[in-house]
């Protein structure tokens, strides 16, 4: 590509988050239909927690039936600590990001990643012993009644993204390692990123109107 | 092994789930239907494969079309998809017909699970597997040309959203052999569709496909809405794309916010029926009323995901076959936009009698009324564009005609039960069958057959049978009059819908007129069919490699006709509005190109296929609780994606020097074809150049 058509692309092609402009022009331009569409993506599948976020406000109020209410069955001590591991993987994220947008080297773009998946697997096996006890220790699993249903489906969905975002980055982690920082792996690196930090926000939300909420109610 | 019992290699597969074995008395009328139509499947099947083979097919059907990325494949395959489905509905609409006539003071020939099966496999096939195929396939043909682009911005997923429309497809076509399909209609209401009500796998084959199908569109949405975002040739602005193009966008941000609920919806069915989960059940807690709503949230949209394109291609049409701009082309892109917008705020619609108090309904029953008047924008915009027009009554504009009439025929209906009190009587009535059947059949069915006949020179190369079309168009115009508009009647009478036995005699003659309409429908299609067969034979005294048979307006009558596959030799540059309308005016249409670049094109993948066959297992394991096979389906969908993310080599290079040779050949032999005056059009010397002729003033 030439002088004049990187400059155009750096000025052109923008999207939200982290751009490649002036550490790699050329692939900046070729990135902005690949990131402009995974953004099109996160806001169907944003759009499926919508509606999950909606289902549950209406079951967690009027579809307990014979079983407990939310306040009986929260507290907010692992939750706040689910938060903190999430959280903490998001911002080890960002180091992969930064490694690759400034040429790095390899090796620290491939260990914040790996960092960033352990913490990832710290939050589900947090989360599944959460999950064990509701069912085994309180008696309250999903087929209680259809608050604890839409509980389920509600952290389950997010507990299978952060799964799947676990497969891709273990994926993308052989990539770095085999390809290295070739512009398609750079890209999906950052497409690892937008989603896992959706996912943060994702789970903020189900904090605050989850547990927060329900245990103030 | 018993019937009902989890078999861990085989799940609750058994042999009495053959449609063969289960239907009761083998000598009865309701068996033969069924077996007739099993047995239909099976062997036009196995015809399909022996040509296949005899002619030696099946290698160029891999190699050219199903690992193809070609838009232009794509959007044929999605169109034959529909096509074929299309076959078994319209045969089913007739069995219906055929029933209730018969069913008068007497129970008819059909059972009631049968007849319950019946409507649902309409239903769900004509929304999910034609209609959606239907435009999917025409959006992807047309649009990327229009906007002057090589591909969509991502063919791979292009590919594999087809082979998931399709797997879905496939598993509606297997229950009719094995396993049967849900009767509770192509909406799947809850608490009748749970497991207590509907214990068999019926219900499970509609989830499944559903899904499959919703997914396959949610990602076309993202696909159409960045390619027409990013990849529209230089000087394309918004406000210069033409109006097909402009819906195509509406109709994918429909499709990416619509289709969601609908997912979601499903998927929380399947739960309850799976695992217990109580969302939708009639105790502990779950609520019936979640599903009407996540079910409308997505279904009011897509009578607009479904509508909006049909606006598109009369659009053109009408433009066309009157040689003059849009009239209003500001306001049609306007309405275009209310309307999707304002088909997020009225779902309701569909449930007034549900119970919410009657200051919630009257606000969703004004919101309903208002999308009337943008789509009355439309029909005026339309017709002041054919005022001193040079009106040429080709097929396509026949349609558009009857559309015009039809259509807003059935928009008063709509606005007529838009007002709850009214809806309350006629609600789920057959005055609400004809509603729905008068907006869909003018704006979705006439649409596509006249897109067909618009289009299909460009896809390949000739022209279709003008009379056969005539014929066909005929049949389909009276056909639906005699078919639906009794249907008014019987609903005003007090004939509900879904009702397989009447107990009143002076339904009858209306449900006979009815029946006549739909044999009538059913020729139109077969006409159709042969309309293309027929076309197909003379195809060399139809050919019209010129590629403008129409004098058409926008950049796709530009290319050759068939269109080769990289589009467009060198990229255009647009600077007006109907760009090839423009450059035919100033002289500049068919010039040499000062240079040639290589041209980069995808190179075909077998990913689809395999996620085609993987999606399909999968979701035919998850209905017969095949565990393992599920598991293992939805691994393999991804392995091809996996693997082809570590190779760098999925583009091959067309150099300029053949792009060169190609384009200067056509060039040469478009200067050599007649230049076609309007009254020709239809004639056997219409070679696709058009001698430009355009009414009215500047552009
Ligand atoms: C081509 C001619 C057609 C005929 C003769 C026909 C006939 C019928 C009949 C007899 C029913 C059952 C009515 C009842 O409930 O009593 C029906 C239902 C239905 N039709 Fe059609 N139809 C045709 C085309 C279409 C098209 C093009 C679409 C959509 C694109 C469509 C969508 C539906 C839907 C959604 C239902 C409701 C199914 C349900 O009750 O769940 N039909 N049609
Ligand atoms: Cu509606």
């Amino acid at each position: 590509m030439s002088d004049h058509a990187s400059a155009m692309a750096d000025r052109e092609h923008r999207h939200p988050g982290l751009n490649l402009d002036h550490t790699d022009p050329e692939g900046h331009a070729s990135a902005e239909p690949v990131i402009f569409g995974f953004w099109i993506f996160l806001m169907s599948d944003l759009i499926v927690f919508a509606l999950l976020f909606a289902t549950y406000a209406a079951m967690s109020t009027q579809g307990t039936g014979d079983g407990p209410a939310p306040a009986q069955l929260f507290d907010l001590r692992i939750p706040l600590l689910e938060t903190l591991v999430l959280l903490t993987s998001s911002f080890t994220l960002g180091f992969v990001s930064l490694a690759n947008k400034y040429e790095g080297h390899p090796r620290q773009a491939i260990g914040w990643l790996v960092v960033t998946l352990v913490l990832g697997a710290g939050f589900l096996a947090l989360e599944y012993h959460d999950f064990s006890t509701l069912i085994h220790e309180k008696h309250a699993g999903p087929q209680v009644s259809g608050f604890l249903s839409s509980y389920f489906l509600l952290t389950g969905t997010h507990f299978v993204h952060v799964a799947a975002g676990i497969a891709w980055g273990m994926v993308l982690i052989v990539q770095q390692a085999v390809l290295g920082p070739t512009l398609p792996v750079k890209l999906r690196v950052m497409r690892l990123a937008l989603f896992w930090h959706m996912l943060d926000i994702v789970w903020i939300g189900i904090f605050t109107f989850v547990y927060l909420s329900g245990v103030l109610a | 092994m018993s019937p009902g019992a989890v078999d861990p290699l085989t799940g609750l597969m058994n042999w009495r789930a053959l449609v063969f074995v289960t239907r009761g008395d083998p000598l009865s009328v309701n068996h033969l239907v069924a077996d007739g139509a099993a047995g239909l499947m099976l062997v036009g099947g196995a015809i399909a494969a022996g040509l296949m083979t005899v002619k030696g097919w099946w290698r160029p059907l891999w190699r050219d079309w199903l690992t193809s990325l070609d838009h232009k494949r794509i959007g044929v395959m999605y169109v034959a998809l529909a096509l074929v489905m299309m076959a078994r509905a319209i045969a089913e609409a007739v069995v219906m017909r055929t029933q209730q006539a018969a069913a008068v003071g007497s129970p008819g020939f059909l059972d009631a699970h049968h007849f319950g099966e019946l409507f649902s496999t309409h239903g769900t096939i004509m929304i999910f597997f034609v209609a959606m195929p239907f435009l999917t396939g025409l959006m992807n043909f047309v649009m990327p040309l229009q906007i002057g682009a090589r591909d969509v911005s991502f063919p791979l997923l292009n590919a594999i959203s087809l082979a998931l429309t399709a797997a879905g497809a496939a598993l509606v076509m297997v229950s009719l052999v094995y396993g049967g399909f849900s009767t509770g209609g192509w909406t799947g209401y809850p608490p009748f569709t749970g497991i207590r009500y509907s214990p068999g796998t019926g219900v499970d084959t509609w989830i499944w496909s559903v899904s499959l199908s919703s997914i396959g569109s949610t990602l076309t949405g993202l696909n159409f809405a960045v390619t027409l975002y990013k990849n529209r040739a230089p000087g394309m602005t918004f406000f210069r794309m033409p109006l097909f193009s402009w819906v195509t966008l509406c109709v994918s941000i429909l499709m990416i916010f619509a289709m969601a609920p609908l997912t979601v919806a499903t998927v929380m069915l399947a739960l309850d029926r799976y695992a217990g989960f109580h969302f939708f059940t009639a105790d502990a807690g779950g609520n019936m009323m979640n599903y009407a709503n996540l079910f409308w949230l997505f279904g009011h949209p897509e009578v607009y995901i479904l509508i909006l394109p049909a606006f598109g291609v009369w659009s053109e049409v009408i433009s066309t076959f009157s040689a003059k701009q849009l009239y209003g082309y500001h306001s049609l892109v306007a309405a275009t936009m209310v309307i999707s917008v304002l088909s997020f705020t009225v779902w309701l619609h569909h449930f007034f009698t549900m119970g919410q108090s009657a200051n919630v309904n009257a606000i969703f029953g004004i919101a309903t009324m208002l999308i009337g008047i943008p789509t009355g924008v439309k029909i005026y915009d339309w017709l002041l564009t054919m005022v001193r027009g040079r009106i040429r009554l080709t097929v396509p504009m026949l349609f558009a005609i009857v559309f015009m009439i039809t259509f807003l025929i059935g928009g008063l209906t709509g606005v007529i039960l838009a007002n709850p009190t009214i809806d309350f009587v006629f609600h789920n009535s057959l005055f609400l069958v004809a509603h729905f059947h008068n907006m869909l059949i003018p704006g979705f069915l006439f649409a596509m057959i006249a897109a067909v006949q618009f289009w299909f020179p460009k896809v390949f190369g000739f022209r279709l049978d003008e009379r056969l079309g005539r014929i066909s168009f005929w049949l389909w115009a009276v056909g639906f009059y005699l078919a639906f508009m009794p249907l008014y009647v019987l609903g005003l009478m007090g004939a509900m819908r879904r009702t397989m036995e009447w107990q009143r005699p002076e339904y009858l003659p209306w449900l006979a007129i009815a029946l006549v309409g739909a044999l009538c429908l059913l020729a139109a299609f077969m006409t159709f069919v042969a309309q293309i067969a027929v076309s197909v034979r003379r195809r060399d005294a139809l050919a019209v490699p010129g590629g403008d048979p129409w004098d058409g307006l926008s950049l796709e009558w530009s290319l050759p006709a068939p269109v080769p596959e990289y589009n467009f030799a060198v990229l255009p540059r647009v600077g007006a509005r109907d760009p090839f309308m423009a450059m035919k005016r100033e002289g500049r249409a068919h010039l040499r190109p000062e240079a040639y670049e290589d041209i980069r094109l995808p190179k075909n993948s077998p990913a689809a296929p395999i996620i085609l066959a993987a999606t399909f297992l999968t979701g035919f394991a998850l209905t017969w609780h095949i565990w393992w096979l599920a598991i293992a389906g939805l691994v393999a969908c991804w392995i091809p994606i996996t693997l082809r993310s570590f190779r760098e080599d999925h583009e091959r290079v067309i150099p300029a020097s053949e792009v060169r040779r190609q384009h200067e050949a056509w060039l040469d032999r478009v200067a050599a074809l007649p230049a076609i005056r309007r009254e020709d059009e239809t004639g056997p010397r219409n070679r696709g150049r058009a001698s430009s002729q355009f009414a009215g003033g500047q552009p």
